[in-house]
């Protein structure tokens, strides 16, 4: 492969979506400075390459890689492990790469009723009961697709990452920041922030950053926002809506509770919180008003799935990080 | 020694109600398995329910959560909400898979140390009936982090 003399650029996706991919785009012009200060030598969206490429390249010999995505399948555990090994930084770049994001509310499943609903049911056109095959022999030989693993996990759960940086996706303005940053250290003029921190955030919670009034808290019921006419200045969760602000972190700017919708707590946990859907329990439980067991399961009736809606963005970074069924296989 | 399975259950207990029902316990000599581990926290409003998850996760079988009498609480209502986190919590964990008889909350007054006795030896004798909890996560710190047996690859059945 040519080489420039510029430092090398890596962005992968694993088990995602390619909204990363697309909030690194809408950096808009300060793209033009990743390409004047790297070379792009790997990042299957935008450009040709193939793993072979990168396997030839010598260890350590990338500078920076993004790395968005959960680890799902046997594919992403090893390019995982190939970009560690070639990679001086390590990113995990949004919040499937963090915390496993919405591939790992699969966590909350067995992998033989993923493979189902997939497969089996009414939404799919399958009248051969088709399976996927991990092997196949053709006239050309053996092909193989990757192995679904049957719990997804965090880039960190897999191999050592360098730095975090949280959102679903991170916002394009925290994206620029991290690249002027790194140009900056590039040119001499700033230093990395110490290994293992959270990046292109804030330390503190969305609520920090909300600008709706807060008062005292008392939820009789639990609505959605459809069900209601939202006040445009009150906290959403006194007018009884879920909202994820109080466990997770800062950095968005509150851009959801602005537009009249939830927090829903992409930019995962806030500083210092250990498992993130425990802290948003604490949040929302404690202000229920009711001191009446039966009234108090009434009212939390209102919250029908409440695993999903706690660990929407966390499950595989959770504690328990599966169900049991999951991790059972049954 | 016996092939018995003998539970490890943790305690929550508050400073000023439940930890003195079991030092009530223990001046007036009741006995009571020592499967139970307790922790004494202030109140039973600040137990995070991160330390049952933490708990669970590290290899628990069960989880005892005892405070004041509502009502009685040394801060006023805080127990109300440790009411309220026990019952999004119980629906959390069934969802996980974790059977929610595997968390219990029990209301003890500094006086009660027979209740606390007799409802201890009670979930005791109801988690050993039911089973080892064993989450995968369990154990030392590097191998929460490595996949466990459970979690490794498997072929997608044809």
């Amino acid at each position: 492969m040519s080489t420039n003399g510029k430092p090398k650029f890596a962005m992968y996706w694993a088990a995602s979506c390619g909204g990363c991919e697309i909030a690194v785009l809408n950096i808009h012009e300060k793209i033009l400075d990743v390409d004047a200060n790297f070379e792009v030598v790997f990042w299957p969206v935008a450009m040709d390459a193939k793993y072979k490429d990168v396997e030839a390249m010598e260890d350590g010999s990338i500078l920076l890689t993004l790395f968005n995505g959960a680890i799902r399948n046997d594919e992403n555990e090893h390019i995982a492990k190939l970009l560690r090994r070639k990679s001086k930084l390590l990113v995990a770049f949004g919040s499937c790469a963090n915390e496993g994001c919405m591939p790992a509310l699969a966590n909350l499943s067995p992998m033989h009723e993923i493979i189902d609903t997939a497969f089996h049911t009414i939404s799919t056109d399958n009248p051969e009961g088709i399976h996927p095959q991990t092997t196949y022999t053709v006239p050309e030989g053996v092909i193989h697709i990757p192995t679904m693993y049957p719990i997804v996990r965090t880039l960190d759960q897999v191999v050592p990452v360098d730095y975090y940086m949280p959102g679903c996706p991170p916002e394009s303005h925290q994206v620029g920041a991290v690249i002027d940053l790194v140009v900056q250290v590039l040119q001499g003029k700033a230093e990395l922030p110490p290994a293992g921190s959270v990046i292109g955030a804030g330390n503190s919670t969305v609520c920090d950053e909300c600008k709706r009034t807060r008062d005292e808290k008392k939820i009789k019921a639990f609505k959605r926002i459809q069900e209601i006419v939202i006040d445009p200045t009150l906290c959403l969760l006194e007018q009884g809506v879920l909202c994820s602000g109080p466990a997770t972190r800062s950095g968005c700017t509150a851009l959801c509770p602005a537009a009249g919708s939830p927090c829903i707590g992409c930019y995962g946990p806030a500083e210092g919180v250990i498992d993130y859907g425990s802290r948003l329990l604490s949040a929302v439980a404690s202000v229920i008003d009711s001191d009446d067991p039966d009234e108090i399961d009434q009212i939390l009736d209102g919250i029908p799935d409440p695993a999903g809606m706690l660990y929407r963005f966390n499950m595989a970074g959770s504690l328990l990080r599966a169900s049991k069924p999951a991790w059972l296989g049954k | 020694m016996t092939d018995q399975f003998e539970p490890v259950i943790i305690g929550f207990t508050c400073n000023w109600c439940s930890y003195r029902a079991a030092d009530m316990a223990g001046t007036s000599r009741m006995k009571y398995p020592p499967n139970i581990r307790l922790i004494r926290l202030m109140c039973s409003g600040r137990l995070d329910p991160t330390f049952i998850l933490k708990a669970f996760a590290g290899g628990a079988d069960a989880v005892l959560v005892s405070g004041c009498h509502p009502g009685d609480c040394h801060y006023i209502e805080q127990n109300y909400k440790a009411l309220r986190r026990f019952h999004l919590l119980k629906r959390v964990i069934t969802q996980m898979g974790i059977e929610p008889q595997r968390l219990k909350l029990l209301w003890a007054s500094a006086a009660e140390g027979a209740i606390f006795t007799n409802e201890v030896t009670k979930f005791t004798e109801e988690i050993r009936a039911l089973g080892p909890l064993n989450w995968p996560t369990s154990g030392d710190a590097e191998k929460m982090f490595a996949v466990p047996e459970q979690m490794a690859v498997q072929e997608v059945a044809a």
